[in-house]
């Protein structure tokens, strides 16, 4: 008899759903996607700044900062896209194509501003294109944007003609280059703006109907359309506001190199992918947080960093980016398995 | 004919190249009724229902609410004239909360500048609402709102959905196959939640396979086949066994019957 008693209460210990680590770990990370880069971040840099003092001194972890600004700023417009279930190839191709027109006809004697508003304008031209095709014709994004990046490249070398474009410093178009010093941090007003755009876009995803239905857009869209989602429209946008979001990342990219370049941004398009994916942002989209794409960029940056500081050939960094890109990855499979 | 018509459809016809999904189809529903639509696979019941809350445009055919015309060119149209729909595949963004579903495409605003200029969202007061709306309902298997929705079972699910529907439906409430993913105790709770919508004189499209729910819920039934109304039958007129017939096109309606009006009254 109680025998019998004990048997029915382990049948039902079994079957009870058990509140593991694991468990509690997915459920963390289901509602901040963001959490595992930051604990990387964390815990890299803890690693470099003991193995070089160097590294978390104000001025390195301003070069940082400086260095993560383009890529960074692109990684905003990318995350928008992503999160529709997009890929946009074609970001960095995008951005270098607006810098070089900005730089253009700055070095011609346009109004730094004009110019500015030109290349900024191209930019979302640019990126309308890439929704149009999306959205109108239907095409796989990732077609498109492989179409455009081809484009995009090709215009920029013909419109360049092998020049590279030098700028004066202290004009409109390099103002963002220009350093603002807190203590013994130098912040540009680039980093400044790239900070501003995290902020913004934080704000519009987590706060507003707009990014509401960019998520449930992306998640699933037909369940979005049926809601009453116009997805068509909430698509194109995320394509044309990532189009001006890469029109600011050109301006931030003419005041760091002081100039304009048409090989510039060659690794952009992919760095930009990296820092997002690596940020927890799923590639499947309706997932994720921008924030965790400007964690994603710093990582790549502290990587980069932390091994030249320590003396670890470049391409280890690289090595490790890449293992860092499947762990993510990896990880954002796991969240999206198992159900909680 | 005690009242007038919430909803009104005549001579639907939808066609997909070769295929008749409607062929021309008539459909007639009364405030604080439940209308349950029956048919076999194919029969052209989500065709209808599509048709019927904007989801897909008729080809030809007209359709009226409380005797006026109306052109549903999206779910915004149908929802805007009071038409609420539960779609079988439930339509609710998987990672979004319970509240962001219930509120999907009709957000509410912070008011003042907070909301006009800055699109804030109002998530406190969504939150709340949605809480409340739900107790109302009685939906007592939904504990935390702040729940992705893909965290939940099918049933609860179908909560969130039909929760959603009768929140914001002010005329008309469309469920297509409400229980066909629920076990008893939540069936009885979907069905509880229909007459509940129903004693609020709201207009209710069941579409169903269950033939026990349909007679149990259902004032008149309306029966396809084929892309074609075959007829409308009620409980007290015919048997569960009679309409399946009349589905299959074993058992034919005389025309009196078939054209509804016997079972109107």
């Amino acid at each position: 008899m109680s025998q019998a008693l004990q048997a029915s209460s382990t049948a039902e210990e079994i079957i009870k759903p058990r509140n593991t680590v694991g468990r509690r770990m997915h459920s963390v990370l289901h509602r901040l996607p963001a959490l595992s880069p930051l604990v990387v971040l964390i815990i890299t840099c803890v690693i470099f700044s003991l193995a070089n003092e160097r590294f978390v001194r104000p001025e390195n972890l301003s070069i940082l900062l400086q260095q993560a600004a383009v890529v960074g700023s692109l990684a905003v417009g990318q995350t928008l896209v992503i999160l529709t279930a997009g890929i946009d190839l074609s970001v960095g191709a995008i951005m270098v194509l607006a810098s070089l027109v900005m730089g253009k006809l700055a070095a011609g004697g346009t109004n730094g501003v004009l110019a500015f508003a030109i290349g900024f304008l191209l930019a979302v031209v640019a990126a309308l294109l890439n929704g149009l095709l999306v959205t109108r014709i239907k095409l796989p994004p990732f077609i498109v944007t492989l179409g455009t990046l081809s484009i995009f490249t090709a215009l920029t070398l013909i419109y360049a003609q092998g020049q590279t474009i030098s700028l004066p410093s202290g004009t409109f178009l390099t103002w963002t280059g220009d350093t603002i010093k807190i203590g013994r941090f130098g912040l540009t007003i680039g980093v400044i703006m790239m900070l501003l755009l995290y902020a913004v876009f934080a704000y519009a995803l987590r706060q507003t109907a707009w990014g509401r239905h960019l998520y449930a857009t992306g998640d699933d869209p037909e369940a979005a359309r049926l809601a009453g989602v116009r997805t068509n429209r909430v698509l194109l946008s995320a394509y044309v506001v990532a189009g001006a979001v890469f029109g600011i990342a050109a301006w931030i990219l003419v005041g760091r190199i002081n100039g304009a370049d048409p090989n510039a941004g060659l690794n952009a398009n992919l760095e930009s992918i990296t820092a997002v994916v690596i940020g927890g942002t799923s590639l499947f989209g309706g997932r994720g947080a921008v924030v965790g794409s400007l964690i994603g960029a710093l990582i790549v940056q502290v990587f980069d960093n932390g091994l030249a500081l320590i003396g670890v050939n470049q391409q280890y960094q690289v090595l490790a980016v890449g293992i860092l890109v499947i762990l993510a990855v990896s990880v954002d499979q796991w969240i999206r398995s198992v159900k909680s | 004919m005690s009242s007038k018509a919430v909803l009104e459809a005549h001579g639907l016809v939808k066609t997909f190249g070769h295929v008749v999904g409607l062929g021309g189809v008539d459909l007639t529903l009364y405030p604080g009724e439940v209308l349950a639509i029956i048919g076999d696979n194919g029969a052209g019941k989500s065709t209808l229902i599509k048709c019927l809350s904007g989801a897909m445009l008729p080809d030809a055919g007209n359709i009226a609410v409380e005797g006026n015309g109306v052109s549903f060119r999206s779910t915004q149209d149908a929802r805007a004239a009071g038409i609420e729909t539960v779609y079988q595949t439930l339509a609710v963004a998987p990672a979004l909360d319970i509240t962001s579903n219930l509120y999907l495409a009709r957000e509410r605003r912070r008011p003042g500048i907070l909301g006009k200029v800055f699109r804030m969202l109002d998530t406190p007061d969504m939150k709340k609402h949605a809480k409340n709306h739900i107790d109302d309902l009685g939906i007592t298997t939904l504990q935390n709102i702040n729940q992705a929705v893909e965290t939940l079972s099918g049933g609860q699910r179908q909560a969130v959905a039909v929760a959603r529907a009768a929140a914001f439906g002010s005329k008309v409430v469309i469920l297509d196959e409400p229980t066909a993913a629920l076990g008893v105790r939540e069936t009885g709770q979907v069905l509880k939640l229909i007459r509940d919508l129903r004693e609020r004189g709201l207009g209710v499209i069941l579409i169903s396979h269950n033939m026990p729910n349909v007679f149990e819920v259902a004032d008149r039934i309306h029966i396809q086949r084929l892309g074609r109304r075959v007829g409308v039958i009620t409980p007290k007129s015919h048997t569960p066994a009679e309409a399946v017939a009349i589905m299959t096109g074993a058992m034919t309606l005389d025309p009196a019957e078939a054209d509804g009006e016997l079972a109107e009254t």
